[in-house]
């Protein structure tokens, strides 16, 4: 394959905004019929559907085993497996009655928070890992490569291991159980991954691209804006969906800095005290799990049009 | 003057309290808003400074852009990083220097020989079968017309979070043997899942998390229903980025089905299939709130990242639990020299 | 880590004013008591009128105490419905949190210089790591001493101590010496609770040879997997080996593998690891590792299993609609002796340490010391509750399981030792003891090595 000379993604050349634009978006259009004429002839090939199939299945039994889990009666649910709830079907409320009314503290208030730890945490590190991913791309300077491998291999600092010295110069700082400990903290963890794949979208953007833009006499900063961004706006919102999931389904960051009081705790924390301080609780754990699954699956749902070109829309290489 | 600065000194204490305890919805909306607003505003002053095309050098527009992610990587990773590895030659409480002790207990505690064999195993099967199923599926259900509904089927469990992860697995797991009473009746049911249909089946129910080796496999198995989500959503999206014409001209080539998968789709993203192998090894190595609750690293299925949470914070040893985070850095080398070499490779490319 | 079994306490725990001007206004005999004013009515309106017990503390409006504790909802509630007196006398307020990772956050947040006021601290073990490792716990002002000296035992003074100062008071307790079981179930087979050792073997033999299996249990506990067995052998040890041989075990005084350690263990093994005695309604003698202790006990309510040994706070385990009474579904009966006149008690329960020495939080914690706040305690909570404090109105406890366990733990025939792996260095305590029970029962390792190497592990 490697006499395939390397192909000019369709992203790329689309999404630039120069004077072939409208003959691209006419080959898109086209591009599009041609796939749709194509997926009926995919759908031909019955193994290939059935594999599909029993991936699909495989990997949403388990899910769909809590759901009914959490509309079972908490005497049924150790005694019998769920799926018995189709040759006998008890259905209950309490389990999410409990789980969103059963706290002194109104679960809106945990939402709240959630929200509120998570936008930020996922704004920050990935407009920061944005430009850090340019510099390691496009910019030549002194130990790039070197540099870049080290911010990779960050990655696998466990973030226990950095509780005990940010807490201890939050505290120096006076900013312990604040929000902006929580932002910072997941700012700063997300980095390594975060720049780690950003750098890679951008390294495979056509350099002829960078190159015109820098004989018109732009800076980085203008190139970074105006040629860059707009093509990486899928990657983008892709990589804020997995982080705002990390984000979303952190308990470890929240516990440690913010601490978990009601005023700061997300929603993670009311989820875990669900199973009740000896661990019990399954049938709330279980109702609680989806409560908290609603956000993100809206979240996925919303972005998935940028799904449909995202993340690696660029990488193409033969 | 006096009363002026008191005045500011009020105004001070004022701002300061508004902006580290906000306790009403509104009030904590407002202070997300200020938290961004002010990012943006820093990080468009630094940039406006350095965007002098001629006037500035470029080591310092290069500081512009890494500089603040540097500062931040400097401060929260390697910092408590280097401590860590300074605290693993001390002894449990971190007051006496006992050198290369801890590595010495850890490599000759009578299990930690299998741990190192469970961790070599989650690292290599997770990656390989996550990143294989989800680029096989997101082949086979690119451009039908189940394929919205059909992705978030298999994103679901990224969603999921920890917890509830580990609940759901008991549902599947779980073991209860076939007992009757005098009458003949069972006497209690299976509640999870494969069990059930091993009974169903006329099979015996196995203790899926107790018996060796294969526990181990049963644990990487929800790692990989995880991760496969992932691997799905990236790969799916580099799959869309093949350009039509390539697939046009091999399919008058006569390529179709696993030909085509073999010689045009794999080539086409294996830039990302690097990404998402080396993503998902890392986190693998990370993790262990899997073992953690499933096993708790017993019946031989503990891994290291699982000993390290262990030391660190149940049994407080602080030196042996860092230690364990260090052989945790050296594991990923070969992650590192791997993706040296790829980057080499895209390099040259250019 | 050692902590020898009897020590002398320091009467004055290190120069601390603000200990000292408490101690000032405290009243010698305690006159207030804790029996008339509050019992009757919860009279949250005449403030003056019931706050008699509370003018010790003196006026604390605007003060702040925070609080950090494992427990969570919903067992918190309770709890912070029982400082309702205080808050509402004195003016101060408290800030509680509760946490599942507490064991695992509290060292962290003290390390990093950001504890909180007062933590309930369930192992003895984790309030000498923060006292000898961290230097981060206040002793004890005199206001607490004072009341734990006249409300609890001295044994139990002596658990909330390290290195002989006093630090932490006693809070909340369970037994553990407890057998569950269907009362139903015994008087329709005409069963007797057993009183002495024999009589159980006896009985649980009688079971087995009707072709049911009289044991049940579960020692899964996520990263905690192994407890409930170290529970059982430490049970087992006070029986077969006495409390003083029990003390010595705990401190290392004798080894691990000690002969009088083997025998509890054999002891323990002829039931846990008969394969005529369990286990009833999940299988082998295997499937006691991998069964969740939360449902060891559930197939009692099925008729599949008879006994279940587990601590008084089971009874949160039992599904919503379950009796618990001596009349009712399920029940627990003391595990009996060697003989009926011998009878050691395992517990367990919470302390209070403090780190910070601030007046409003030395008053705090000497409120939780007093009986004004056990009895404001057992009125908020239904069940799953009960003390070591004397002062303790029984009649106010509505389990009958509290009432049983409250009696227990007062009676003073009853030798209470705490649980020893609570009590033991971490590495084994929180480590070798439980990993190698579960491998005791999980792949039958021979009592011999299973001892060996926990033995090995001490360090």
């Amino acid at each position: 394959m490697t006499t395939t000379p390397p192909p000019v993604p369709a992203l790329v050349t689309g999404g630039v905004g120069d004077d072939d634009a409208g003959t691209q978006s006419s080959r898109r259009g086209l591009g599009l019929d041609q796939r749709a004429a194509k997926a009926k002839k995919r759908l031909t090939s019955p193994w290939a559907s059935l594999l599909a199939a029993v991936i699909a299945i495989l990997w949403t039994i388990p899910t769909f085993g809590l759901l009914i889990t959490s509309i079972r009666p908490q005497s049924d649910i150790n005694r019998t497996g769920w799926w018995t709830f189709f040759t006998n079907p008890t259905v209950t409320g309490a389990n999410y009655q409990e789980a969103m009314f059963g706290s002194q503290t109104n679960l809106a208030v945990y939402f709240v928070n959630s929200i509120v730890i998570t936008l930020p945490s996922v704004v920050i590190p990935i407009t920061l890992a944005l430009l850090a991913a340019y510099a390691f791309a496009w910019i030549e300077f002194k130990g790039r490569n070197v540099l870049f491998v080290a911010v990779f291999a960050l990655q696998v600092v466990p973030i226990q291991v950095t509780l005990i010295p940010l807490l201890t110069q939050y505290v120096t700082w006076g900013l312990a159980g604040s929000f902006w400990t929580v932002w910072l903290s997941h700012s700063i963890f997300a980095l390594p991954l975060a720049i780690f794949l950003l750098h890679n979208f951008m390294k495979d953007i056509p350099p002829s691209l960078i190159e015109a833009a820098r004989v018109d006499g732009a800076g980085h900063v203008k190139i970074f804006f105006q040629v860059l961004l707009p093509l990486l706006v899928p990657a983008i919102a892709s990589f804020a969906i997995f982080q705002f999931l990390w984000v979303w389904n952190d308990l470890l960051v929240a516990l440690t800095f913010a601490g978990g009081t009601r005023n700061v705790a997300p929603l993670t924390v009311r989820v875990a005290e669900l199973s009740g301080t000896r661990g019990a609780d399954w049938h709330l754990l279980s109702a609680g799990a989806f409560i908290s699954m609603i956000v993100p699956v809206v979240v996925f749902l919303a972005l998935q049009r940028y799904f449909v070109r995202g993340l690696l829309a660029g990488s193409v290489k033969g | 003057m006096d009363y002026i600065s008191r005045y500011l000194a009020w105004l001070g204490d004022g701002i300061r309290d508004w902006l580290l305890n906000a306790d009403d919805t509104g009030h904590k909306f407002a202070l997300m808003l200020v938290a961004i607003i002010l990012f943006v505003v820093v990080m468009g002053a630094v940039l406006l400074a350095v965007d002098r095309p001629k006037r500035v050098p470029r080591w310092l527009v290069t500081v512009g852009f890494v500089g603040p992610a540097l500062l931040m990587l400097t401060f929260g990773l390697v910092y408590p990083g280097l401590r860590t590895l300074w605290a693993s030659l001390f002894d449990r409480r971190g007051q006496n220097f006992i050198g290369l002790d801890n590595y010495i207990l850890a490599f000759t505690q009578s299990e930690f020989q299998i741990v190192l064999r469970n961790t070599a195993l989650w690292v290599i099967v997770v990656p390989i079968a996550a990143t294989l199923i989800g680029l096989v599926y997101a082949v086979l259900v690119d451009r039908t017309r189940f394929e919205r509904v059909a992705k978030t089927l298999v994103f679901l469990p990224m969603a999921i979070s920890m917890v509830g992860a580990s609940i759901i697995w008991k549902f599947v797991y779980d073991y209860r043997a076939v007992l009757r009473n005098s009458e003949g009746d069972l006497i209690a049911q299976q509640i999870g899942l494969i069990n059930q249909l091993l009974v169903w089946a006329g099979l015996e129910p196995q203790q899926f998390l107790l018996n060796t080796p294969f526990n181990t496999f049963f644990l990487i198995a929800v790692m990989v229903w995880i991760q496969a989500g992932f691997a799905m959503t990236v790969l799916s999206a580099a799959i869309k980025a093949i350009p039509d014409d390539i697939v046009e001209a091999a399919t008058l080539d006569g390529l179709s089905g696993a030909k085509m998968f073999r010689y045009i789709t794999i080539p086409s993203v294996r830039p990302a299939l690097v990404v998402v192998v080396t993503t998902i090894a890392m986190g693998t190595l990370k993790v262990f709130d899997i073992v953690r609750t499933m096993t708790g690293g017993n019946f031989q299925t503990s891994v290291v990242a699982n000993e390290f949470y262990r030391q660190s914070f149940v049994q407080q040893n602080a030196g042996l639990g860092a230690a364990l985070a260090v052989i945790l850095f050296v594991l990923v080398i070969p992650l590192v020299i791997y993706n040296i070499r790829q980057l080499r490779i895209s390099e040259e490319i250019r | 880590m050692h902590s020898n079994t009897r020590r002398r306490y320091a009467a004055v725990a290190g120069g601390l004013g603000l200990a000292l001007a408490l101690a000032a206004c405290m009243p010698a005999d305690d006159e207030p008591g804790g029996t008339g004013t509050d019992g009757d009515g919860d009279g949250g309106m005449e403030v003056a009128e019931g706050c008699e017990a509370y003018e010790v503390y003196g006026d604390l409006s605007g003060t702040t105490v925070t609080l950090y504790t494992s427990i969570v909802a919903p067992e918190d509630q309770p709890h912070i419905d029982s400082y309702k007196p205080f808050e509402d006398c004195t003016g101060a307020t408290v800030e509680y949190e509760g946490s599942k990772e507490f064991e695992a956050q509290l060292p962290v947040r003290v390390q990093a210089g950001n504890p909180p006021d007062l933590a309930y601290i369930p192992q003895p073990g984790l309030l000498q790591t923060l006292v000898r490792d961290f230097d981060a716990v206040v002793p004890a002002p005199e206001g607490v001493e004072s009341n734990v000296d006249e409300f609890y035992t001295a044994s139990w003074k002596e658990y909330g101590s390290v290195d002989g100062t006093f630090y932490a008071a006693p809070l909340g307790a369970n037994v553990k010496s407890f057998v569950w079981y269907s009362p139903e179930m015994f008087a329709s087979a005409g069963y007797e609770i057993p009183t002495t050792w024999q009589e159980m073997l006896d009985l649980s033999d009688a079971i087995a040879a009707e072709g049911s299996k009289p044991w049940c249990a579960g020692i899964g506990s996520g990263d905690a997997t192994g407890w409930p067995a170290t529970d059982w052998l430490e049970d087992v040890m006070l029986r077969t080996a006495g409390p003083d041989v029990y003390d010595q075990w705990l401190n290392h005084e004798i080894p691990f593998n000690d002969p009088q350690v083997a025998e509890a263990l054999a002891a323990v093994g002829s039931i846990l690891k008969n394969p005529e005695y369990v286990n009833g309604g999940f299988g082998d003698v295997s499937s006691i590792a991998t069964t969740e202790f939360q449902a060891g006990g559930l197939p009692i309510l099925d008729g599949n299993c008879w006994m279940h040994r587990q601590a008084s706070f089971y009874q949160a385990n039992w599904p919503e609609g379950t009796e618990v009474g001596p009349d009712g579904d399920v029940f627990a009966f003391y595990l009996p002796g060697e003989t009926a006149d011998d009878r050691p008690l395992l517990g367990g329960g919470e302390f209070v340490a403090a780190f910070a020495d601030r007046p409003e939080v030395a008053a705090f914690q000497a409120f939780l010391a007093s009986p004004e706040w056990a009895n404001a305690k057992a009125e908020v909570t239904s069940a799953g509750w009960v003390t070591a404090n004397n002062g303790l109105d029984p009649s106010l406890l509505k389990s009958p399981v509290d009432q049983l366990s409250f009696q227990l733990l007062a009676d003073p025939d009853a030798e209470f030792r705490f649980d020893a792996s609570d009590l033991m260095p971490s590495a084994v305590g929180a480590g070798s003891f439980w990993t190698e029970m579960t491998n005791w029962i999980a792949t039958d390792k021979p009592d011999a090595e299973v001892l060996d190497a926990i033995e090995a592990s001490w360090p």
